[in-house]
């Protein structure tokens, strides 16, 4: 808050002083309104903005406009039936959700999965998180004007979509992978196709890099805009691109393995400043990744079944409760379930990356001007359907 | 559009002024229906198909159809995704804030009925007709970005059936049989029903 020269106030009272009780010598506080339909708010979130001129001294978001009760219908419904509502979770990267409820139930049902379905999870799941970044890197471009480089992200994404059409018939919700394994087989030449993917895209990312990240005023707009620090980053709960970009060196494929993660090469791109520019390169990188993480799982692929043998049609877990998680491309994300016997669950909540992400939004707009609550806010690429289940 | 009411009303009236009023109805049904500018009112997993639908691989410009997202540019509203309670007081105001001529396009099994989200749930709007005037209906969930492309198409056949004059309108086709259709006897006949 800008105190005037004549006002005697410290400014460390000033920054507490409530607006309004002080007379005249206060600069007036406007308070702008965000969303709920907005084309920068990724989504159904509200922004109420207190601005000084042009700063922004506060900002809330107000989520819940997308709040579907997915957590509660999922308690009317038998172990099988969840897993499409978990498709609408984060509908940007549906296999993850679906994959993080697979990976619950099989925990709570106590089911083996048979390797070659881990596999195949592993490449949907890595594919996946380039379709996502690719929305999330594009975004960030449309925010800071750069709308051309949106186009190049965005036909790299319509690949990977074509790849998951040709693997369960869906662009967008795949209902792909379920408990004890996934749906069905790869099809015939799904590999080819796969790997044909994987030699062009590391070179695409190179072109999306340079066009986008190495644009001058994409720098200008993003570099030091929204800086998260280290210590903020952990405090805050935050996962993810986000958490790695602000040097967190946490990735739960690495650190906490799952699946057959630890038999594959990969590194965990980190960034230094935590700024915007940071967290975009850190999803950049995360792709090149991918690709490497997708050729090797595809090397090492063997033919065999995708589905456990022996599961019953209906699943009734004994009484009890499960936790998993995965790296989501937007952090960890985590299923609980609680079973009471029956075949229906008892429970399930939803750890959701993208919510937790959220709320260093007030954290890292404060002190910027409007225009950057929308690089930010894309910056932290939340979700809505995850934000709000 | 006062004006141009009350011109369709005196034309009408006028001898020989109904040549004038088709030839000025097809000029304005042409232009309307050519230059549909969305007002993409995407909430949920189908706004990724209406962002995906106007993007290079699907190309929506070239059908005169570009998303705006002010509403007082657009003509057609295109709700795409769930709506909850929370979110309809939005969408209400918004269609509200669009100029006339306006139409609606309910994209998705959410804004159609409510989709996955009819049953055992307490914030979802069952589909966005309960308070916004749908003209075209799309299934699917999400529905691809080609059924989008034929929502727009069939709205252009919608909009060039109209008339300044709104007795003139010319009835629009409906795929669907409707109440007193003579089409429902025969779709109950191909069904295999001895009659």
């Amino acid at each position: 808050m800008t105190q005037t020269s004549t006002s005697d106030v410290t400014p460390d009272t000033a920054e507490t002083q409530p607006t309004g009780t002080e007379p005249t010598e206060t600069v007036m506080e406007t308070v702008v309104n965000i969303g709920p339909s907005h084309p920068s708010t990724h989504g159904v979130c509200r922004v109420v903005v207190h601005l000084d001129g042009e700063v922004i001294t506060h900002c809330e978001p107000i989520i819940g406009h997308l709040h579907r009760g997915i957590e509660k219908m999922a308690e009317n419904r038998t172990y099988l039936q969840v897993v499409p509502l978990t498709d609408r979770l984060d509908y940007v990267g549906s296999m993850y959700a679906n994959w993080a409820y697979c990976r619950a139930v099989e925990r709570l049902a106590g089911i083996r999965v048979p390797e070659r379905a881990e596999y195949i999870r592993v490449i949907v799941c890595e594919l996946q998180r380039i379709a996502s970044h690719m929305m999330g890197i594009g975004s960030t471009g449309a925010d800071t004007g750069a709308f051309t480089a949106f186009m190049y992200t965005f036909a790299q994404r319509e690949k990977v979509v074509e790849l998951f059409e040709l693997l369960c018939g869906a662009r967008l919700t795949y209902n792909y992978v379920r408990p004890g394994g996934v749906s069905r087989d790869l099809p015939d030449g799904w590999v080819e196709q796969c790997r044909a993917f994987t030699a062009q895209h590391p070179s695409a990312m190179l072109e999306i890099d340079d066009l986008l990240l190495g644009n001058v005023i994409a720098r200008a707009r993003l570099k030091g805009v929204g800086v998260l620090t280290q210590v903020d980053a952990v405090a805050w709960g935050t996962s993810g691109p986000i958490a790695r970009g602000s040097g967190v060196d946490w990735d739960l494929r690495r650190d906490d393995p799952y699946s057959v993660y630890p038999r594959f090469d990969f590194s965990v791109p980190l960034g230094d400043n935590g700024d915007s520019y940071d967290r975009a390169r850190v999803r950049v990188w995360e792709c090149v990744e991918s690709c490497r993480i997708i050729n090797q799982a595809l090397d090492q692929l063997e033919p065999g079944s995708v589905q456990a043998e022996g599961l019953p049609r209906l699943l009734a877990p004994r009484p009890g409760d499960a936790y998993d998680h995965i790296e989501s491309a937007r952090g960890s994300l985590g299923v609980y379930l609680v079973s009471d016997g029956s075949p229906r669950l008892y429970r399930m909540k939803v750890r959701s990356p993208a919510f937790c992400n959220l709320a260093v939004l007030p954290l890292l707009a404060k002190g910027h001007t409007l225009s950057d609550l929308v690089v930010i806010l894309g910056s932290l690429d939340p979700v809505f359907g995850e934000v709000d289940r | 559009m006062a004006f141009v009411d009350d011109l369709g009303a005196a034309l009408d009236k006028t001898p020989g002024g109904g040549i004038i009023l088709t030839s000025l109805d097809a000029l304005i049904d042409w232009s309307r229906g050519k230059s549909l500018w969305m007002m993409p009112m995407g909430t949920a997993c189908c706004a990724m198909e209406l962002i995906a639908a106007s993007f290079a691989r699907f190309d929506f410009d070239r059908h005169g159809s570009i998303p705006r997202p002010d509403p007082r540019h657009t003509d057609v509203m295109v709700v795409a995704g769930t709506i909850t309670r929370k979110m309809e007081p939005a969408v209400k105001r918004l269609w509200e804030q669009m100029p006339e001529p306006k139409w609606c396009i309910a994209m998705g099994n959410c804004a159609v009925s409510g989709g996955i989200f009819y049953y055992d749930t307490y914030s979802v709007v069952r589909g966005v007709d309960e308070f916004l005037p749908v003209d075209v209906y799309i299934s699917g969930c999400p529905p691809r970005p080609e059924a989008l492309q034929d929502a727009i198409l069939r709205l252009r056949e919608k909009v060039s059936a109209e008339s300044i004059v709104p007795s003139r309108a010319k009835p629009v086709k409906s795929i669907l049989p409707q109440p007193g259709d003579p089409r429902k006897g025969d779709i109950a006949a191909e069904g295999g029903e001895p009659s």
